[in-house]
């Protein structure tokens, strides 16, 4: 049913309120009446809220302050170890780091005054008869001119051995570190890939000054190299200081030139190849000397003329082996930081 | 000279080159060259033991043409033998329960390397073993070193890079201290040979010259071997090393890499410096002390972690220091027990690093007790050996535990009275402890729990099985028929002197 908005006001409703015997007055007022009274009940309330906030006011002051003093306390010491506690931490962690170094040099350089004195040929480790026949029986024994590569690779060959093994270890836990390796697909991946290209990109390609020195620099660097490998027996030098030369002549070709270059000689197939066949020479050579030695059998392997090139039993090829495994370790280091492989 | 004599030396030969050999391998073949390696090596370690059980006396083997001062030598004992037998079997069963988590973990095509590292490891272990030279020493302690490090970092997350990071500056630092105590040593002396030395400084000591540098010396070598062995106040690259490794590479780590370090000091106690030298200068009482506090410490910090491999490491921590207590105590009873304990703990110590492995394996890989409960009944044969290995380092009769504790004991009454009063609480204390932890965890993976991780498809692998199998004969084997083995290292002991 529609009802017209001033239908309560209407001459016709009045007659009928008239004759229902409804109140009379006029709906404006009762909604005024209705309004007065709201206000005044909430009028009434806000005062009664006022009076009972003054009554309990001060407990809840003091309350309020109190929790929140406590959370402000929880929030200070649970950001502490982050905070305040890692400043202590680290202040007395390096204080006490150089206390505990200091007494540790104070006590080495404590230690040496008391060591037998420097360059006395009585210390004992200077006239026992270990060093006394390494110099006197040395070059017979071995062949070799330079005792020092004597006793390395022949009185000691075990250890170097060993020596060596650390060397392809050591590469070989670079190969794991570093090498980014293809994925199932064949291909990189995208990050590698980029990596890659702006690496390349950052080359000192056609560096003409560097490409000149290293022009001239290089071959000299690498023949002096092999000099020091092959001369190891008869004067100063060996496997290990030899092989370094060469790997650094390497480097700084690979700087001059790029990848591109070094990449037509040097692989990564190259690297375990050459350090495959050196070490595994290096292995059945020696064993077959500590084999024919531990069982007194003749080795059969002539010693030569001591002073000759071609002289000193395996020491030479030894020299060679170690040459080259410390070559390509060194080359190899440096190609696997630079690019993740060879 | 017998055939038999020369095997030492082949096998370490032998290890060098397939180390080799392996890196030109494809991942597969790489681990089937491993496992036929440490198998062979193992059978002729046998063959050696059993050659010096029947002579009865130990023998050296001169590396080359040169006799014993002037070159290298190895030196073989009952004691060297058996310890080179047991270093192979443990990392056989360590390889053969890890392979598939091997392959899982690493990829595919650094997978050679892994075997790379391991070949170079058993070698360095067997040259540890049997090395009469202290120079020598230090350069398989160096190929050990970074062979530990590729084994932690070859996983190739963050978290084993970061550990490695941590093992290697500490390791080298020890290694730094023992090369330093080795120089000083041979200033000193002017030998390198373990039995020159020997007689070098029993004059030296004798005549009371150069006091300091000595004790210097010995307490150089013994903190670096103690730090690269992980004693108390030295460990805290252990638990993220042992954590977050491959199941194999924690346990060859713990079981084999730690205690070959020991092992070399026990070398130096009775080859080098001469056990009377080592305890005048007091360092065994030092030892013994932190050991004490590391059995202990070492099961207060396992008793908060909830990560079951973190878990094992730190009791790693209070092993290592029942170990050093019975080096502590200075007597031969408790260098024997000492040494049982080496075997005793390698063998549990592998057992649990493997079984906790598969035991998150069927836990949706997760290592937090949270997650393992209920493992026990999802991975039968892993929950067994667990509690196997767990009620061994707690120390139940019949298991290998209880048995080195025995001897602990029985050595801890024959010392001086403050030792064994001493000991003997600490020993008390670190079983309760012991008991706390392990039993809560064995209950935890027995509680049924967790069904949502329950897989219809699940399928053991092979190789897993007969590992655990045999870690649980193995770990039987030295809880019952221990009287033999205690016979053998006494007799391998009285060889070293």
């Amino acid at each position: 049913m529609r009802i017209r908005p001033d239908y309560e006001n209407t001459a016709w409703r009045k007659f009928e309120r008239f004759v229902n015997g409804e109140p009379s007055y006029e709906i404006d007022e009762r909604d005024k009446l209705e309004t007065e009274m709201e206000i005044a009940s909430t009028e009434d309330r806000e005062r009664n809220e006022k009076i009972e906030e003054v009554l309990m006011d001060a407990e809840d002051i003091k309350s309020e302050r109190h929790r929140k003093e406590i959370a402000a306390l929880y929030h200070k010491y649970q950001n502490w170890p982050e905070t305040k506690g890692l400043k202590i931490f680290q202040r007395g962690y390096r204080i006490l780091a150089v206390v505990f170094c200091m007494a540790i040099i104070s006590v080495l350089l404590y230690t040496v005054v008391y060591l037998p004195e420097f360059g006395n040929p009585n210390n004992p480790a200077n006239s026992n008869e270990v060093v006394t026949t390494y110099i006197e029986e040395g070059m017979e024994a071995t062949g070799a001119v330079n005792i020092v590569t004597g006793v390395i690779l022949d009185y000691r060959a075990f250890d170097t051995l060993g020596e060596s093994h650390v060397l392809f270890i050591a590469a070989c836990c670079v190969l794991i570190l570093l090498r980014i390796d293809k994925g199932k697909s064949g291909k990189l991946s995208k990050a590698n890939q980029d990596e890659q290209d702006s690496d390349s990109k950052y080359e000192p390609k056609n560096d003409k000054i560097l490409q000149k020195v290293s022009f001239l620099l290089v071959p000299p660097i690498i023949i002096y190299g092999i000099y020091v490998i092959l001369n190891g027996h008869l004067s100063p030098g060996g496997g290990f200081s030899g092989g370094a030369i060469i790997g650094a002549g390497l480097i700084l070709y690979l700087n001059a030139f790029g990848f591109e270059k070094t990449e037509k000689f040097f692989t990564y197939k190259t690297f375990s190849a050459v350090s495959f066949g050196s070490l595994i020479f290096y292995a059945c050579a020696k064993s077959y000397s500590f084999f024919t030695g531990a069982n007194h059998l003749n080795s059969h392997i002539p010693l030569g003329t001591p002073g000759d090139i071609i002289s000193a039993g395996l020491i030479l090829p030894l020299n060679i082996a170690v040459g080259l495994v410390v070559a390509c370790t060194m080359y190899g280091f440096y190609a696997l930081f630079r690019k993740g492989g060879m | 000279m017998e055939l038999v004599q020369n095997f030492p030396f082949f096998n370490i030969v032998m290890c060098l080159a397939s180390g080799v050999i392996a890196s030109i391998l494809s991942g597969k073949n790489a681990r089937r060259l491993s496992i036929g390696l440490v198998s062979v090596v193992g059978i002729m370690s046998t063959c050696v033991l059993g050659y010096v059980l029947k002579t009865g006396e130990f023998y050296t083997y001169m590396m080359g043409h040169h006799p014993a001062p002037w070159g290298n030598e190895i030196r073989v004992g009952v004691l060297e033998a058996s310890m080179a037998l047991f270093f192979c079997i443990i990392m056989l069963l360590c390889l053969l329960g890890g392979s598939k988590y091997i392959a899982q973990d690493i990829e595919e095509s650094k997978l050679n390397l892994y075997f790379v590292m391991i070949n170079l490891m058993l070698s360095s272990l067997l040259a540890l073993v049997y090395t009469n030279d202290l120079f020598n020493a230090y350069v398989f302690v160096e190929i050990n070193t970074i062979a530990a490090c590729g084994l932690i970092m070859i996983r190739n997350n963050g978290k084993s890079i970061l550990s490695a990071t941590k093992y290697m500056i500490m390791s080298s630092l020890g290694s730094g201290m023992l090369l330093i105590g080795i120089s000083m040593l041979y200033d000193l002396t002017g030998h390198l040979l373990m039995s020159n030395i020997k007689e070098s400084v029993a004059t030296i000591a004798a005549n009371g010259e150069y006091t300091v540098p000595l004790t210097v010396v010995i307490g150089l070598m013994c903190v670096g071997l103690a730090i690269k062995s992980a004693l108390f106040p030295f460990h805290s690259w252990l638990p993220d090393a042992y954590g977050n490794s491959t199941a194999s590479s924690s346990a060859i780590l713990s079981s084999l890499v730690s205690k070959a370090y020991i092992f070399l000091l026990i070398k130096i106690f009775y080859r080098v410096i001469g056990l009377h030298v080592m305890i005048d200068h007091k360092i065994t009482n030092t030892l013994f002390a932190f050991a004490i506090v590391g059995m202990i410490m070492g099961s207060i910090s396992a008793m908060k972690q909830h990560d079951v491999r973190r878990l094992i490491a730190y009791s790693s921590v209070a092993q290592i220091g029942y170990i050093y207590m019975g080096i502590g105590l200075g007597t031969t009873a408790g260098m024997v027990a000492a040494v049982f304990h080496i075997m005793s703990h390698s063998a549990s110590k592998s057992m649990l690093f493997i079984a906790a492995r598969g035991l998150s394996e069927v836990s949706g890989n997760s290592k937090d007790f949270k997650d393992l409960k209920g493992a026990g009944y999802r991975n039968k044969i892993a929950g067994i050996a667990f509690a196997v290995g767990a009620f061994s380092m707690v120390g139940i009769p019949l298991f290998a535990g209880f048995t080195s504790k025995v001897y602990f004991a029985e050595a801890a009454i024959t010392a001086s009275p403050k030792k064994m009063f001493i000991a003997m609480i600490a020993l008390a204390i670190s079983t309760i402890l012991n008991a706390v932890y392990f039993i809560r965890a064995t209950i935890s993976i027995y509680t049924p729990r967790n069904e949502h991780f329950n897989d219809p498809n699940f399928k053991l692998a092979f190789t897993f099985r007969v590992a655990l199998v045999l870690f649980i004969i193995l770990n039987f084997f030295l809880g019952i028929g221990s009287y033999p083995i205690a016979q053998a290292i006494e007799k391998g002991l009285a060889m070293f002197s």
